[in-house]
């Protein structure tokens, strides 16, 4: 049954929209899948071409300061996030032997295109494809990591990792700790995998299960925003030498395109970036949502009169808390955004973080609030009351500025 | 930690000897597969050599006999197969040391656990041949993946009673640093990757380090060749991580040795309820791997099996092999487990007295002239005494230090981690009538950052 789900999705990522048609034409009823509601102010599907937290030209991409000297004085190239992925796969392959890449479908190219060439360039030994098994695929490369390879294994949907929890949970992430003075680990471990709603994954295409893998203790885990970021971010999770789960968000493969630099680079694990300073409130948040967040705070600085500091966590687990701490000390609000149920999902890490610290509690002037997915699950036809919107976000600032 | 700086380390361009563009060997493209008219195959892309037939019948498990029982000594000790080359006596008197003394070790921490001065334990009695025997046909240089009930490999391969004894009691010498239950031993040095309890996860674990090795010698042929062997029992078999294993280190063509422990039982299962086919070997046909049932109370036959199961393993640029050693578990599944609730006393007795890895290869000993009462008088009074003289020191020496428990859950500890870990000694030190922090290395003051 899988399999059959599995390709038709390849074609309808390319469906996501891309500009801001008016879909006034066309009667209530017969409207396009995927256009706005006619009167919407605030509901406007992302244009990707015109967003702030994409690098569009080539200096903008540059002028990031955690770029190395080289990479900052090197040049750019546009890609999409599987291109810049691809790139970083390319980069880490050609760069370290003990690098393995492999996964259901890998040797083709991948089903989201993000190992296009590779076996090709470094040979079948290194960029190969796995029996249909996750928890075979992910026993192999936890194997394979204890024996000093750096294996970069694809589970082809995070809603499909479920197979191989157990070798995560209690191999990757305890490898380290129960060899003790060994120092054996399966730290050479990166797992990629596609991740977050994409308009029409239903229940099994659509999951973003990061608070699942950030209560398990010795895992990092990594959720890029853009090419840039996908690119440094993936780079730096396969030389970490701890396990990184790498989570990718589907619906940005072919949508985000920015300028990216050429050179290899990496980019700090548990770092948070803010995107934009503000003072009235923080927003954080990572991964897809984080285009939301941008579209809202956009609407709501206009209207309210207020500003607001965007955060971009990155990495949920071990996370920046500093980062977030300080910027609630400053701003005295906040509110936690992402696709994955609310209920002990990222927001409630963040939100009892804040309460707890003593300082950050006392600057509070309006309760930590989430606009997350709701406690259900990812039904096709709903998918876009489920997961948080520009509509949602803004009214969710609006009642924390107005607390 | 300077993540920017493992990021430049790797980045760095090194050798190149991977990266030409290699022929794709496992690559099989199904439309070059042609029918062709009036064929006698099926050219079928998922099974290429089948014939056609126009007998409609179903495959019976029945109809094939059970796979044959490798079988080198008899039970009184004599040499049967006209094949195999005993080992030197010198190797022979050391492998039934080791059979000897994890046999011994078991019956003392086995008390012990019952007197309450351990917390676990576990024995292999019955199944000594097929660890030891296993472990005497491999390379220092292999590495070991294993389940918890194959100690005589652990021995065969130098671990120490101290060594054990450290880690039964998660002293300050134990390797796991205290973390993990008694008999999860494990040892960088030796090459055995440390024992962990979720069944069968080791087995697919094997097959990607086998990968590894493979590839580090494609990379470098100045390293030896190498396998990895992995042990587990037959209940594990009928985990999901088996099936990945095996059909994973096939279809990647891994230098591997999957050795089972068939022995009859797993817990209170016996293998009526865990399996209807014709054991764990038949299914290694079914993957496509090269499949082998031993004798495991005959450790001659395990030694022999395993040594040529590893050489196979190095063939063709490296393939996997299974093991099915027959035993039976003399003991209870663990001190937690009184097995006369599932079992009849008589018939673990009866295996204890016909037929026991030990007594077999002690025959072998005496018929040569080898061995005697008198040495095994000695050799048990030595080796009692020498385990409970490790047993004393080792019980004797402080746990690991406190901040052991915070330590390696990361490579580097995380600012939160080190937040708790100060907590926890502010804790223990406004209530320090609450905790007994004296047997542990430093006390308290380990703790601090």
């Amino acid at each position: 049954m899988r399999i059959l789900a599995r390709f038709p999705l390849r074609g309808l990522i390319s469906s996501i929209p891309r500009t801001t048609e008016s879909a006034s034409s066309v009667s209530r009823h017969r409207r396009p899948y995927s256009t706005h509601p006619p009167n919407a102010r605030l509901n406007i599907p992302t244009d990707f071409s015109t967003t702030p937290l994409l690098a569009h030209s080539s200096q903008s991409a540059l002028q990031n300061p955690e770029l190395p000297p080289d990479a900052r004085n090197g040049t750019t190239k546009r890609m999409n996030l599987f291109q810049s992925i691809n790139d970083a796969l390319s980069i880490a392959l050609a760069a370290d032997d003990s690098v393995l890449l492999f996964g259901e479908d890998v040797a083709f190219g991948g089903v989201f295109r993000c190992s296009m060439g590779l076996a090709d360039e470094y040979g079948g030994e290194r960029v190969f494809n796995t029996p249909l098994s996750e928890q075979g695929i992910l026993g192999f490369a936890i194997g394979a990591a204890a024996e000093g390879m750096k294996p970069v294994a694809e589970i082809q949907f995070a809603d499909y990792v479920y197979p191989a929890f157990d070798q995560l949970v209690n191999e990757a992430a305890k490898f380290r700790y129960r060899d003790g003075k060994g120092g054996r680990n399966a730290g050479g471990l990166t797992v990629r995998m596609p991740c977050g709603g994409v308009g029409h994954g239903a229940l099994y295409h659509s999951q973003s299960p990061e608070s699942l893998f950030t209560h398990i203790p010795g895992l990092r885990v990594i959720i890029p925003r853009s090419p840039i970021q996908a690119k440094g971010l993936l780079l730096s999770a396969i030389a970490s030498n701890d396990p990184c789960v790498f989570m990718e968000p589907k619906a940005l493969y072919r949508a985000a395109v920015e300028q990216v630099p050429t050179a290899p680079y990496t980019l700090p694990l548990s770092k948070a970036e803010i995107l934009k300073q503000g003072a009235d409130l923080t927003i954080v948040s990572y991964g897809h949502p984080l285009y939301t967040c941008s579209a809202a705070i956009e609407k709501a600085e206009k209207d309210l009169g207020i500003s607001i500091e965007l955060i971009d966590l990155r990495t949920v687990y071990p996370w920046d808390k500093d980062c977030v701490l300080k910027s609630v000390r400053k701003t005295g609000r906040c509110l936690v955004v992402h696709e994955s149920m609310i209920s002990a999902g990222i927001g409630a890490e963040v939100a009892a973080s804040i309460q707890e610290d003593k300082d950050t509690f006392l600057r509070l002037e309006a309760p930590v609030m989430r606009v997350a997915g709701w406690d259900t699950h990812m039904a096709l036809a709903f998918e876009r009351f489920n997961i948080p919107d520009v509509a949602r976000v803004y009214d969710t600032i609006k009642r924390s500025v107005e607390y | 930690m300077n993540l920017q700086r493992c990021g430049t380390r790797i980045l760095r361009p090194q050798s190149v000897s991977l990266r030409q563009p290699r022929i794709h060997t496992t690559q099989r493209w199904s439309s070059s597969i042609s029918q062709r008219p009036g064929a006698a195959g099926v050219h079928f892309p998922g099974a290429v050599n089948s014939k056609f037939t126009s007998d409609l019948s179903f495959e019976h498990p029945s109809t094939y006999p059970a796979i044959p029982t490798y079988r080198a000594m008899s039970p009184d000790g004599d040499i049967i197969s006209p094949t195999l080359t005993p080992p030197s006596d010198e190797l022979s008197l050391s492998m039934y040391h080791n059979m000897l003394s994890v046999s011994i070790m078991d019956v003392i921490m086995f008390d012990s656990q019952r007197q309450g001065r351990l917390s676990f334990y576990l024995t292999s009695q019955g199944e000594e041949g097929t660890s030891v025997g296993s472990a005497s046909a491999l390379e220092k240089e292999d590495v070991i993946f294993s389940q918890y009930r194959e100690a005589g490999m652990f021995m065969q391969r130098g671990f120490t009673f101290a060594d054990f004894m450290s880690q039964l009691f998660s002293n300050t010498n134990d390797m796991g640093r205290g973390r993990n239950m008694p008999v999860h031993y494990g040892s960088k040095a030796l090459n055995m990757h440390t024992i962990s309890s979720p069944l069968a996860t080791q087995i697919p674990q094997a097959a990607g380090a086998a990968y590894a090795l493979k590839i580090q010698r494609l990379t470098n042929p100045n390293i030896p060749p190498r396998i990895v062997a992995c042990y587990f029992g037959e209940g594990a078999a009928s985990e999901g991580d088996f099936h990945a294993a095996l059909n994973i280190a096939a279809t990647r063509s891994c230098p591997v040795v999957f050795i089972c422990r068939n022995n009859g039982y797993a817990i209170s299962t016996p293998t009526l309820e865990q399996y209807r086919g014709d054991g764990i070997a038949s299914r290694g046909i079914g993957y496509g791997i090269d499949t082998i049932r031993v004798d495991g109370n005959d450790i001659f036959a395990v030694r022999e099996v395993t040594k040529r199961a590893r050489e196979l393993a190095l063939t063709d640029g490296g393939k996997p092999v299974l093991i099915e050693a027959m035993s039976y578990r003399i003991s209870h599944h663990s001190t937690s487990d009184d097995s006369f609730a599932y079992r009849a006393r008589v018939e673990v007795e009866d295996w204890k007295r016909r037929d026991n890895p030990i007594t077999r290869l002690r025959k072998y000993l005496e018929k040569k002239g080898l061995w005697d009462e008198e040495k095994e008088k000695a050799a048990r009074a030595r080796i009692r005494k020498d385990v409970l003289k490790a047993f004393a020191e080792a019980e004797r020496e402080k746990k690991p230090p406190l901040r052991s428990m915070f330590e390696d859950v990361y490579a580097e500890m995380t600012p939160d981690t080190k937040k708790q870990m100060e907590e926890l000694r502010s804790v223990i030190e406004r209530y320090p009538d609450e905790y007994d922090v004296a047997e542990f290395e430093g006390g308290k003051d380990s703790l601090s950052k």
